[in-house]
């Protein structure tokens, strides 16, 4: 069984991605295509590519610091939601709604525009990007840490005490590491989610992805092949993120 | 065993406990002496589990109080001390750590909670895996295991915190038949070594032979308590009887 499966999925894997490519390729024949503009073939084609490629960079960059940071913090975010009390929990209740009631793409405007001023503070697009990503999605993360230390049953939190763990080692060696194996599925969309919402970090000059795709555009005009690159850059990153949150899962699964 | 007071090691005064409108202790008085074996049984609902979850604290009475070695237990750090060098427990469906090692759940008290150093902790979980007789199970997960092996293995991990009281709500009842008595012998031996235990049961046979007193409860008190030789023959209270005559028929 451990050997088929991860062939199955690779199979199906590059299935999807071969599907993909033979349809452009079949668009490609066809006159209102002009590949030229990030053909292999020529100079500027390939420096076009590169161009384009390179964002690759920023917008892993930004997605994979964006969600360490957004974990942490949901982490933070989702302990005062468990707790008996009042207090702690409204805070909580407060923050989620009111972060999740906030457009992604207008904190990160205001956390770039706006912050500087009020806070009295310069901040680069990066940290800025980084860090409306990150508070955007830390409101999610803190409900799926929610959800996922609940599930854990009453049982090993009396066994924790009858062994006199304090709250604190409680967290650290019984709850969290089984409820981090039942929630990573759900880290991992999160991981793709943030993928995909770092394009917004564009509006605000950050040259990933999508804002080289866009700059490119408008100097050469050729949006269609221009933004198909785009949306296999995407789709390429995103699968491979997925396979290898996948192949995680059972490694954590099999121990 | 040193002893900070001549009092009853565990005294448990007028405790009451509710859940909701729901009485579940009223007003229960009880003291158990260092080197006791008590066992508690009674129908299902009558606030056994309540009563020795309120001992160490899993259940927070509302009214009364208990003392563990002349302190008392109220959730104060002088109380959870007391309790933490004190009291083991033993519960009906294990819960031992899904995600660890069977060495790994009998060190992670003594190493966390005990500071005490890893090689030292690891003698002393050996020591005890092998007088609940399974030293060779220590790598394995406990999904790994039969359920009598697991409840030894949940012995051994709450007795690595060397505590002087063991209270094992129902060790047996969510056990295959088959796995009762290895389990049982184990508590056995444990009541031979004179460890004082409270034990929640309905295997009357176990009672009779680990006993030196039994404890009958119903709707949140006790209403009867002997040396299970009278107990069992002589029952005092009609309920008793009713019960006891109803769970011996099988
Ligand atoms: N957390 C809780 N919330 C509400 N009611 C509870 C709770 N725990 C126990 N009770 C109720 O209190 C009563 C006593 O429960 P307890 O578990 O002490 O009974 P028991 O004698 O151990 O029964 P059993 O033999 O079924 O284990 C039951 O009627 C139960 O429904
Ligand atoms: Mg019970």
């Amino acid at each position: 069984m451990n050997l088929i499966k991860p062939c199955l999925f690779q199979l199906s894997f590059w299935l999807r991605l071969a599907a993909l490519f033979s349809l452009l390729l079949l668009g490609g024949c066809a006159d209102n295509w002009g590949w030229y503009v990030v053909s292999p073939a020529t100079e500027t084609g390939r420096q076009n590519l590169a161009f384009l490629i390179d964002g690759l960079y920023y917008t892993m960059a930004l997605s994979v610091t964006a969600i360490s940071i957004s974990i942490c913090l949901g982490l933070i975010v989702a302990l005062p939601g468990l707790s008996a009390r009042r207090t702690p929990k409204t805070i909580n209740r407060v923050f989620v709604e009111l972060v999740r009631a906030i457009p992604i793409l207008v904190l990160i405007l205001w956390v770039y525009y706006g912050l500087p001023q009020v806070a009295g503070i310069s901040i680069s697009v990066f940290w800025a990007g980084v860090l409306a990503l990150a508070i955007s999605d830390s409101a999610f993360q803190a409900e799926i840490f929610r959800a996922g230390i609940q599930s854990i049953d009453r049982g090993q939190y009396e066994a924790a005490q009858s062994i006199s763990l304090n709250y604190r080692n409680t967290m650290r060696y019984v709850i969290l590491p089984q409820a981090i194996k039942r929630i990573l599925p759900a880290l991992g969309n999160q991981l793709v989610y943030m993928l995909k919402m770092s394009s917004l970090v564009s509006v605000i000059g950050m040259q990933e992805l999508t804002r080289r795709a866009n700059e490119l555009v408008v100097t050469e005009y050729r949006p269609l092949e221009i933004y198909t690159i785009l949306v296999l850059e995407y789709l390429v990153v995103i699968l491979i993120v997925s396979a290898g949150v996948r192949w995680l899962e059972r490694r954590l699964d099999t121990s | 065993m040193t002893r900070s007071s001549d009092k009853p090691f565990i005294q448990i005064q007028s405790v009451s406990k509710h859940f909701g409108q729901f009485c579940a202790l009223d007003s229960v008085s009880l003291d158990i002496e260092l080197g006791q074996k008590l066992v508690i049984c009674g129908p299902s609902g009558s606030g056994k589990s309540t009563l020795i979850r309120c001992i160490n604290r899993l259940e927070i009475h509302e009214k009364g109080k208990i003392f563990i070695d002349g302190k008392i237990v109220d959730g104060s750090p002088a109380g959870q001390d007391v309790l933490r060098n004190n009291v083991g427990m033993v519960f009906q469906q294990f819960n031992l750590f899904p995600h660890l090692t069977i060495l790994e759940n009998l060190m992670l008290g003594p190493v966390r909670a005990r500071q005490l150093p890893e090689s030292e902790a690891r003698d002393l979980a050996m020591q005890y895996l092998e007088r609940v007789r399974i030293p060779e199970q220590l790598d394995k997960y406990p999904a790994q295991l039969s359920g009598g092996q697991q409840q030894r293995v949940a012995i051994a991990r709450a007795l690595c915190m060397m505590p002087k009281i063991m209270l094992f709500d129902e060790p047996t009842s969510a056990l295959d038949p088959e796995m009762i008595a290895e389990v049982l012998d184990v508590i056995e031996e444990l009541a031979d070594s004179g460890m004082t235990m409270i034990c929640v049961t309905h295997e009357m046979g176990f009672a009779r032979q680990v006993a030196d007193m039994m404890l009958f409860m119903d709707h949140g008190k006790i209403v009867e308590t002997g040396p299970p030789k009278t107990f069992f023959t002589a029952p005092k209270s009609d309920r008793c009887k009713l019960f006891l005559s109803q769970i011996l028929r099988h």
